[in-house]
């Protein structure tokens, strides 16, 4: 079987990348819609936490913020290629440094 | 933190003895999936007909089995549809029964020989997850990749074999509707038994690795363990072992509060590198149909503007399409009953036959319309991806009460009828979210409450206007929809503060791409409801009416040989004028009139007439005689009976319906012992109060009783909803008293 290992520490990879290029840290529901960026952490704890890490939300995916619902919560956000829905205040457990 | 590095079978599992196995007992393949991975659609596919639906042992997980003929000279598999989840590692009930069954821990469910591990190749390296997992179970795995058509539209080349070789099992690109690569699936399974799985590829951290060999010592099954014992939620019973992961776990914990996320992060870090290896194209960046299709249905604006059309349509269709052939069942089984009656001597088990009986099978097959419709539209919307759109744009609002975003949908079908709406709570995984949902929908105002509400009105509000133009029978009807509503969400409210007490749910919904409804998994859908119902609820409901009918029944009056408590039946004949038997003369719509008296003098003399007189003192403070308590009793089993039921007693024969003149009078005329009228205006409001409220409907215990597969939670259900209803016809009726309406 030749099966590829997997990257070490993809976490320190991002910090580099945040600071070369001056971007901010924010939680994901402080951006705004349309805005492109890169999970840095999963703050949670608990069923919520895994289940979003379990969708593919971890620290290195790319995010976009895709709209928010028509009063104002939940969020829909795109990653790896689908659409996932979750309230502000999962997202503010979920900080993400900003593309350009 | 529960984690799926189990291995309870060792690393090679049984000998590669495929065919010889097979003399014995069929194989057992059993099908993973992420939901709207197109795991029902291969599933359908596969087996055609060939399934039966039932719930796993002491849950309402839906098992569903099928037959899936793998070659035309073998014996066929069984084959295992699993609920649909995005991991092992169980958060829901629909997980937890999944995992066990993958693993051999579900009793009475065979582990399966072989696991199909269902992928969406549009989505692909989020459905990898639980691929990574199934491999860990070091069960033999294939993969089927779906919508593998849909991926090429989108531009997305995937080389199947690179992916086969990075994941280490065979992947057969699959089109369930145009049924290509199903034989090539069915040759990957025969031939994937009793072969090994690569179980754990990926790495952690080096610090991570370095207390993972600490605990592991040599070899892969040593490291597997490890992985587990660190990273999951059990200690091993070990007391020395334990000792030792526990501290292993809390150096990891010194270093990284998050160390719980490693194998999280390693698996997709894992996955990346498969996708990468395998699929050429861009993922690009330019809005899909579903991102255009989206802006206007979940818009700011148009988004519940849509909501509003679609629920009006499932409204309009379970409100009215369904009454045609309600009436139509109704009629069929009054008809029946009216022939039984005919055609057999007049006596104890022509009663039996025509009043019980008969009229029980039709009062479940009643529902029958009402079940499929809305089912219809559920599974067309849930199949379309609607269905999760609606909770994301109505989230906010059922938040606020403490509910789930999907709550919504099953609360809005209680409007027409609380048995389809209840058994729609299904789609909500949180136990507690669900009962609450389950516990409030019966206060949503159904459709048997309006004969209720049309009776009153027309015997005491009709004529009246308020300010000149504002009807008041309309504004009744109005506020009696509000105060349902109301109740409910004080009640849910209560309820999730109390003894469901949990964090509000949280939302984390895929929200998955549009697709053209698969018209065979809608039909399948309804077909599964309908038997489900039919067989579980309907076995009590047909009981209720029996018991029902005996205590209306029995004692005889002594000087009527057969007068027919036609009680339960009366609800099921109401329309049946004319269709009367032919040659029979003791019976039959003839003489209406004269039949009516006897029914009248034997319903008074039965156990629910003694009953009525029984339970007046406790009804009189909410202005109700012992005439109405009968009705109240007869009411149990479906509120729209009371209307037949005061015909009986008012002597205006069982064929008088709510709006008709003769019932409309009685009630108006009917007088208590003292010669005041038994009905006034505010009796009429305080008994639609007690409608709203009280849960008059055999129907839905035996549908509560069902879905939460135990006895509690439905008589739990009928008492509290009773304490508020005879509290707010209290309040109504006393209350009214001292303002003078009385």
């Amino acid at each position: 079987m030749s099966i590829a290992y997997a990257a070490l520490n993809p976490t320190a990879n991002i910090l580099d990348r945040a600071e070369t290029f001056e971007t901010a840290t924010v939680s994901l529901d402080r951006l705004r819609v349309g805005a492109h960026a890169r999970v840095l952490a999963v703050k949670g704890e608990g069923a919520v936490a895994r289940r979003l890490m379990e969708m593919g939300v971890v620290p290195g995916a790319p995010v976009r913020v895709v709209k928010c619902a028509p009063l104002g919560d939940p969020l829909e956000v795109r990653v790896r290629n689908y659409h996932l829905a979750l309230r502000r205040s999962e997202a503010q457990t979920i900080s993400v440094v900003l593309e350009s | 933190m529960s984690s799926t590095l189990e291995s309870p079978s060792p690393r090679t599992t049984e000998p590669a003895g495929g065919q010889a196995e097979q003399a014995v007992r069929p194989l057992v393949v059993a099908l993973a999936g992420n939901p709207n991975a197109g795991k029902t659609s291969l599933f359908n596919a596969l087996t055609g007909l060939r399934q039966k639906v039932a719930n796993y042992p002491g849950v309402t997980v839906e098992r569903k089995e099928g037959v899936w003929a793998l070659a035309p000279d073998l014996r066929p598999a069984r084959l295992l549809d699993l609920p649909g989840l995005y991991s092992l590692d169980a958060t829901s009930i629909d997980e937890q029964i999944a995992h066990d069954v993958l693993t051999g821990r579900m009793a009475d469910t065979p582990a399966p020989d072989v696991i199909v591990a269902v992928v969406d190749a549009t989505n692909l390296e989020r459905n990898l997850y639980l691929v990574t997992q199934l491999l860990e179970t070091n069960r033999p795995v294939v993969v089927a990749l779906t919508m593998f058509d849909l991926a090429e539209r989108a531009k997305l080349e995937i080389d199947v074999k690179r992916l086969g070789e990075s994941l280490g099992v065979r992947v057969v690109a699959v089109t369930a509707r145009q049924r290509r690569g199903l034989d090539e699936l069915a040759h990957a399974v025969l031939s994937a038994v009793g072969v090994e799985t690569p179980g754990v590829c990926w790495r952690l951290s080096p610090r991570a690795e370095e207390e993972v060999l600490l605990l592991a010592g040599d070899g892969a099954a040593g490291r597997e363990a490890a992985l587990r014992d660190i990273y999951s939620d059990e200690l091993p019973p070990d007391a020395a072992r334990r000792e030792a992961v526990e501290q292993a776990r809390q150096r990891l914990a010194r270093l990284n509060p998050q160390w719980w996320q490693e194998p999280l992060t390693a698996r997709y870090r894992w996955i990346e590198r498969v996708a990468e290896g395998s699929v050429r194209g861009t993922q690009t960046e330019r809005p899909s149909t579903t991102e255009r299709i989206d802006r206007v249905v979940t818009h700011r604006l148009f988004g519940p503007v849509v909501l509003l059309l679609v629920m009006g349509v499932v409204f309009q269709a379970i409100f009215s399409w369904a009454t045609l052939p309600m009436d139509l069942i109704d009629r069929g089984f009054g008809a029946l009953a009216e022939l039984t009656r005919a055609h057999m001597p007049p006596g104890l088990l022509t009663d039996l036959l025509a009043d019980g009986v008969i009229a029980g099978v039709g009062g479940v097959l009643v529902f029958l319309p009402q079940i499929l419709l809305l089912f219809f539209f559920i599974a067309l919307l849930e199949d379309s991806g609607y269905m999760s759109r609606a909770a994301f744009l109505m989230d906010r609002l059922m938040r606020g009460v403490g509910l789930h975003g999907k709550a919504f949908m099953p609360l809005l079908s209680s409007f027409a009828c609380a048995i389809p709406g209840i058994m729609a709570t299904r789609t909500i995984e949180n136990p507690k979210d669900r009962l609450a949902t389950i516990m409030i929908a019966p206060f949503m105002s159904c459709s048997a409450r309006l004969p209720v509400y049309t009776l009153m009105i027309a015997a005491f509000f009709s004529e009246k206007k308020l300010f000149g133009f504002v009807s008041v029978g309309a504004l009744l009807i109005l506020s009696m929809y509000l105060l349902g509503i109301t109740v409910a969400i004080v009640v849910a409210w209560i309820l999730k503060h109390t003894i469901l007490k949990a964090p509000p749910p949280p939302l984390v919904l895929e929200l998955p791409p549009y697709r053209v409804p698969n018209l065979v998994n809608v039909a399948q859908a309804m077909r599964t409801r309908a038997w489900l119902f039919v067989k579980r609820a309907g076995t009590v409901i047909l009981t209720i009416s029996i018991l029902l009918w005996a205590l209306m029944t029995f004692p005889r009056a002594s000087h009527n040989p057969a007068p027919g408590a036609q009680v339960v039946a009366a609800a099921q004949t109401a329309s049946q004028t004319g269709i009367g038997p032919t040659g029979e003369t003791s019976q039959g719509a003839g003489q209406a009139q004269g039949g009516a008296g006897e029914a009248s003098e034997q319903l008074q003399q039965s156990f629910a007439g003694r009953l009525g007189h029984v339970i007046e003192p406790v009804i009189a403070p909410l202005g109700f005689d012992w005439k109405m308590g009968i009705g109240l009793i007869a009411s149990f089993a479906a509120r729209e009976t009371i209307v037949s039921t005061l015909s009986i007693i008012y002597n205006v024969g069982k064929d008088a319906d709510a709006s008709s003149p003769s019932l409309i009078e009685a009630v108006r005329n009917a007088k208590r012992p003292d010669g005041s009228p038994a009905w006034t205006p505010l009796v009429a409001v305080s008994m639609m109060v007690f409608f709203v409220l009280a849960l008059q409907c055999m129907s839905t215990v035996a549908v509560v009783r069902r879905e939460t597969n135990s006895w509690r939670w439905p008589l739990f259900m009928v008492a509290y909803m009773l304490v508020i209803a005879y509290a707010a016809s209290f309040v109504t009726y006393q209350g009214g008293r001292l303002l003078g309406l009385g």
